[in-house]
């Protein structure tokens, strides 16, 4: 066991997590206005596509960060467009998005980089830099502690959040409108115009989680990396309760189920000799959210107006 | 007017999302008209060409049909994944335990050995069975507490994926084969391919009798949903759930049993992957034909003559992938997936399409 539980796995909760609270965030602007947001999937891989690439050519990971967040908002805004203007069901949207995105970027990646469906690799000194780089000297353990500054960002970005979200007119606004939009239309809200916010904020967020997983985590875009992530952080979303430090937490949980997966492998025995079958520890956070979705720990309330398009009273 | 709406809107979405991904290829530097052509003109040739794309389109009429009749109840089954995976498990372990063994499985014993008469329909039910539960969880779970299906059918898609895997690893691989899949199944499971009863057809081409089954459940979804009662109530809840239940129809059932259809549905793809395919159960088969499913039952409009029209045009996109790999510059098979994601976008939002159709004078401006 003590191989198991070291400062090694802390380290890769955090890393693992990274993505998945930045997505789950994302998540979290979008439904709070109102908006179902199933497409996490799809906008992260849209920003770690669009990181790689960009990064590949302009050599600056800054870059590569700032198209992969303008990348996610833009898939945001189709879907929001769709879904607000054009009232389309918000999960089938979601799941056009997704399979989109599973599609077009190994198209481009084919054409550009003459591949089937991956980035060529980026050199280290062009990644995301981690937080050790910043410091003056070289600590002995900085290799096993070694977090993106883009983990020390999602931290912050979930607090901003908080503040937000419960301290500011605009969180108030945009946690009415998915509550009540009737009512906060009557008090002047302009309720699409949040919801245009809220999902256009959720693919920024998804960008930059998208842009840790390919230019941060790893060098390169691979097909399909996103590897089910965007549904993590949905079911984080549900069983935070659509809070943000809750969902942090939740996100923290599920990224050491796999952070343990990984640690594991081939190292943990049954008394009898076996292997740990990996694959339990995988079902982790999705059988959670199932027990936590059926209310038997704790009620998960969704924002009551979450997935109905609002039409104004003529 | 209505049947002509019916056509119009899926027609506009496909040409639409044609248009938008020709943009794509021009520009990644390509023809789109010679990709096009590759992309659908592939298809039509006998008999490799036609038999592929039934062969092709047989998953996506079940998963269509599967993802259709849980929409008529105003539910929306994005777990037909995991439903065709746990039925496909379900089929191969009959498969593998109830008939006389595959010379190559000397690792999976059997309880009897059943002669194929009766193995094969017991592997059907099996498949079915099983997709039942699978899908008959979430409506379980919404029926009982509310919690919504979308959320449940995703993770127990995941679910199905981690435990099947599971299985196939620790206890029906057979020992030492790289390949994540299971024992192969007894020969008496198998389902005889088309070509034994069409001449012209070679036996190599894997077109099966589950082709035949997709067109009868083709036609016994459309008996039961517009011909028979429970049909009525279960429409009648997608309609109007608070006037369905008015009118003395237990909504919970209907969630339940609609679900639980459409698991059936779904798992009946296990009958063509592993009785008439692959006579085995293989980790990750599943071109994403339950999520596919969700764009052949939009654009078949939740209607089975739709869906199967629909299974036929995607089948063709992913037997034409093939050729665009090959024949192409710069275009890889990517593009399907990319195709039916815009497809699936535009169907949903058609309300798009309105305003410019009301300009041509092809919409009557009435009703919005």
């Amino acid at each position: 066991m003590r191989q198991i539980f070291t400062l090694q796995l802390l380290f890769s909760t955090i890393r693992l997590s990274t993505p998945l609270v930045l997505a789950a965030l994302g998540g979290l602007y979008s439904e709070r206005s109102g908006v179902i947001n199933i497409a996490l999937e799809g906008l992260l891989l849209a920003g770690a596509f669009t990181a790689a690439s960009v990064t590949y050519y302009a050599h600056s990971p800054w870059v590569g960060l700032g198209s992969a967040i303008i990348a996610g908002a833009a898939v945001a805004a189709i879907i929001a467009v769709a879904c607000i203007r054009y009232k389309a069901d918000q999960v089938v949207t979601g799941t056009g998005i997704n399979i989109l995105f599973i599609g077009l970027p190994a198209v481009l990646s084919g054409a550009l980089f003459l591949s089937s469906g991956s980035t060529p690799q980026i050199p280290r000194e062009n990644l995301l830099p981690v937080l050790s780089h910043f410091l003056p000297f070289m600590p002995a353990w900085r290799i096993f502690t070694d977090v993106s500054i883009i983990s020390l960002l999602a931290l912050v970005i979930v607090f901003v959040t908080r503040y937000v979200l419960y301290r500011t007119p605009f969180g108030l606004r945009l946690r009415a409108v998915g509550e009540n939009p009737e009512a906060a239309d009557a008090a002047g809200v302009a309720v699409n115009r949040m919801r245009y916010v809220g999902v256009i904020l959720s693919g920024a967020l998804a960008g930059i989680g998208g842009a840790y997983l390919s230019i941060g985590q790893s060098s390169l875009f691979t097909r399909n990396m996103a590897a089910g992530r965007g549904f993590i952080a949905l079911a984080a979303l549900i069983f935070g309760k659509w809070r943000p430090v809750q969902t942090m937490l939740a996100c923290l949980l599920f990224g050491f189920a796999d952070a343990l997966t990984i640690q594991m492998q081939g190292v943990a025995k049954l008394p009898s000799g076996e292997d740990i079958p990996v694959q339990f520890i995988q079902m982790i956070p999705y059988v959670v959210t199932i027990v936590v979705l059926a209310g038997f720990i704790g009620q998960s309330r969704a924002p009551k107006a979450l997935g109905t398009p609002y039409q104004k009273e003529k | 007017m209505k049947l002509f709406k019916e056509i119009l809107f899926p027609l506009i979405a496909v040409v639409a999302a044609f248009i938008v991904g020709g943009i794509v290829i021009l520009i990644i530097g390509d023809s789109p008209i010679q990709t096009y052509k590759l992309l659908l003109g592939s298809a039509f040739s006998w008999p490799d060409g036609i038999g592929y794309t039934l062969f092709n389109a047989t998953p996506l009429i079940f998963t269509g049909l599967a993802v259709a009749v849980a929409f008529r109840c105003g539910l929306l089954n994005i777990g037909a994944e995991g439903q065709l995976y746990v039925a496909a498990f379900a089929a191969a372990w009959v498969g593998m335990k109830f008939g006389a063994p595959d010379p190559g499985n000397t690792f999976v014993s059997q309880i009897v050995h059943l002669p194929g008469i009766v193995l094969v329909p017991l592997c059907c039910i099996a498949a079915i069975v099983a997709g039942a539960i699978w899908g008959g969880i979430p409506g379980l779970l919404k029926a009982k507490f509310g919690s919504h299906e979308v959320i449940n059918t995703i993770m127990l898609n995941f679910i199905a994926v981690a435990l099947l895997s599971y299985f196939t690893q620790y206890h029906y691989k057979v020992p030492g084969d790289p390949i994540m899949q299971t024992a192969p199944t007894s020969p008496s499971s198998n389902l005889a391919h088309l070509g034994k009863f069409i001449p012209g057809l070679p036996a190599r081409i894997p077109l099966n009798l589950a082709f035949i089954l997709a067109i009868v459940a083709c036609i016994l979804v459309y008996i039961f949903l517009w011909k028979t009662k429970w049909g009525y109530e279960m429409r009648a809840t997608g309609a109007n759930p608070s006037a369905a239940e008015y009118g003395g129809i237990s909504i919970r059932k209907q969630i339940i049993l609609a679900m639980a259809i459409s698991g059936g549905l779904a798992g009946m793809v296990g009958i063509n992957e592993v009785l008439g395919y692959r006579h085995r159960y293989y980790d990750g088969f599943s071109a994403n034909y339950g999520f596919v499913g969700i764009a052949v039952a939009l654009l078949g409009r939740n209607h089975p003559v739709g869906v199967f029209l629909a299974a036929i045009l995607f089948a063709i996109l992913l037997r034409g992938g093939i050729f665009v790999d090959a024949f192409t510059m710069h275009v890889s098979k990517d593009i399907v997936d990319m195709l039916q994601g815009i497809v699936i976008v535009f169907v949903a939002a058609e309300a798009i399409f309105r305003g410019p159709l009301k300009q041509f004078g092809l919409l009557k401006k009435a009703k919005v």
